[in-house]
């Protein structure tokens, strides 16, 4: 039976360090919503995910009060948009009315996110791929809970450069469409996964079931206690208690997926091994790194000890649940993590050591505030260099950036809530013009001769 | 069977099991198992209980029961064993 002892530790946990279940996210196929007339094919979505989604927050609510666990969100994902609107959308306004409706969806099933207003183009794009991400910028601007992604590359395609050109002006004009916030919730990805259920690249891919759940767990402050007790002691113990702490996380999180999936009656995909951090104290990925040995993130040795961190905590998680998927690894979005905005504050973490970073851990460049005045050729190089890591090492990178218009260096930006703050970073001011402008894709990479 | 687990934790004094322990009588939930230790002058308390033959749902118990804990002054929280069991067992 379970002992005292182990009560305590697991609500020391949850009440003192961060415990929490971020996300269940519930994945809905939109793809027998299609309809070449746009009104009825916006009339589907709207019915079948006020349907499906109906019992979402009030089953996670209920869990999170019978276990003790703060569930903090609830969020949708669905098919990429491009491809559900292909048929029926003529123009960039036509996607936005579908946009509008997903928003109108998530306010009525009470969800904190909608995600999947997507397009996956990572070796071409259609015409009506081109239209949707025309759209993005408007569609962002005048929606509330809808997140946004587009796939621009992958291991076996390369990278589809015209849609990186196009991305980095698309993510210029939702920045000056919706006062920056709009790119907050709008990601590139090389090799997306199909069950992310973390915003704001959340979609539910293509090869999915008719609805999933997908849970995301958390714990930055768990592991960072854990480790304090084993200051200076080895690598070998600083690995094991990050993989057991790892592991009870997950199982906390497995816990909660199973519970939901039987409740509401809907298959479980995946739990995500992520330390996602939030800006509240003491829940921070940069914390772990500094409770390791390092002064600030972004220090030497930081690149090491990140893919440290992410690999025990792959390691401990494994185990803890039948099925993982999504991200699974450390994210270290800047401003939804205090110790990395102290880090960046303190001079000690560059774009370019971040850079640095994602090649060992998930998933990029995340919540990153650059000057308002930086060209949309170097957003587009600094996707494309990024997006780059990810398909030549095989794992899932991406740029999450956010232009602060009227702002520079040296000023911050405020996000409100689990989106933080972020001092605004100085990015490299060298001109890409001709790289960018060059029109194709770059190829895919050979799979051989690995060095 | 569905077990909860209940951990009281705060100052100590006079008639905290007494009161818990009524409260669980009086609504038809069985003790299981008890716990009980002062740790720096706080009272920690951990039962397990079987609220499974109880008219009430879990939700109305675990208000009541923290009705109860302000009332005295100390935290009590009632919890679904599921969770400490999938943390710690394998």
């Amino acid at each position: 039976m379970i002992n005292m002892y182990e009560v305590r530790e697991t609500n020391e946990m949850i009440e003192k360090e961060n415990l929490d279940v971020r996300t269940i996210t519930l994945g809905i196929s939109l793809l027998d919503c299609i309809d070449s007339d746009l009104n009825k094919l916006c009339d589907n979505i709207y019915k079948k995910i006020t349907t499906l989604a109906k019992d979402l927050v009030s089953t996670g609510e209920e869990i999170s009060h019978e276990f003790g666990i703060p569930i903090v969100n609830k969020r949708i994902s669905v098919t990429p948009i491009a491809l559900i609107g292909a048929a029926a959308c003529k123009t960039p306004s036509d996607y936005v009315q579908i946009a509008k409706t997903l928003d109108k969806a998530a306010k009525a099933v009470g969800v904190n996110f909608l995600g999947g207003y997507s397009a996956l183009v990572s070796k071409s794009m259609t015409a009506a791929d081109r239209i949707f991400m025309e759209s993005i910028p408007e569609a962002l601007a005048s929606t509330e809970f809808m997140c946004s992604s587009v796939n621009l590359g992958s291991s076996k395609t390369g990278i589809n450069m015209d849609a990186v050109r196009l991305m980095g002006d698309i993510i210029k004009k939702t920045a000056e469409a919706s006062d920056s916030m709009g790119c907050a919730k709008l990601v590139v990805f090389c090799n997306a996964p199909d069950d992310n259920p973390f915003m704001a690249g959340a979609f539910h891919g293509v090869t999915e079931g008719d609805s999933v759940i997908n849970v995301g767990v958390s714990g930055p402050g768990v592991v960072k206690t854990a480790l304090e007790k084993v200051h200076g002691e080895s690598f070998e113990v600083l690995c094991e208690t990050i993989k057991k702490t790892a592991f009870k996380v997950t199982r906390v999180g497995q816990l909660v997926a199973k519970e939901a999936s039987k409740r509401l009656n809907v298959p479980f995909g995946i739990v995500d091994l992520s330390l996602a951090p939030t800006p509240a104290i003491g829940d921070s990925v940069a914390d772990i790194l500094c409770e390791m040995g390092l002064e600030y993130a972004g220090a030497p040795g930081t690149t090491a000890a990140l893919a440290l961190l992410n690999d025990q905590v792959k390691k401990g998680g494994v185990m803890a649940s039948s099925y993982v998927g999504g991200l699974s690894g450390a994210f270290i979005p800047v401003s939804e993590d205090q110790g990395m905005i102290d880090a960046v504050e303190a001079g000690a973490l560059t774009l370019e050591k971040l850079e640095a970073m994602t090649c060992v851990c998930s998933v990029g460049l995340d919540m990153i505030a650059i000057p308002g005045d930086t060209k949309a050729t170097t957003i587009s190089g600094i996707i494309a260099d990024e997006l780059a890591i990810g398909m030549i090492n095989q794992k899932t990178t991406a740029v999450r950036v956010i232009p602060v218009i009227g702002k520079g260096v040296g000023e911050s930006v405020e996000f409100g809530g689990l989106l933080g703050h972020a001092p605004i970073m100085p990015v490299n001011g060298f001109s890409c013009d001709e790289f960018v402008n060059r029109p194709g894709r770059i190829p895919a990479p050979i799979h051989s001769f690995k060095n | 069977m569905n077990k909860t687990i209940i951990t009281v934790v705060g100052k100590d004094t006079v008639g905290i099991i007494a009161k818990v322990c009524t409260y669980l009588a009086d609504n038809q939930i069985n003790i299981l198992d008890i716990s009980q230790t002062i740790v720096q002058d706080f009272f920690n308390m951990m039962m397990v209980v079987d609220a499974t033959k109880s008219p009430k749902k879990l939700g109305t118990i675990q208000e009541e029961l923290d009705g109860i804990g302000k009332s005295i002054g100390v935290v009590i929280k009632c919890q679904q064993e599921d969770i400490f069991d999938s943390m710690h067992r394998i």
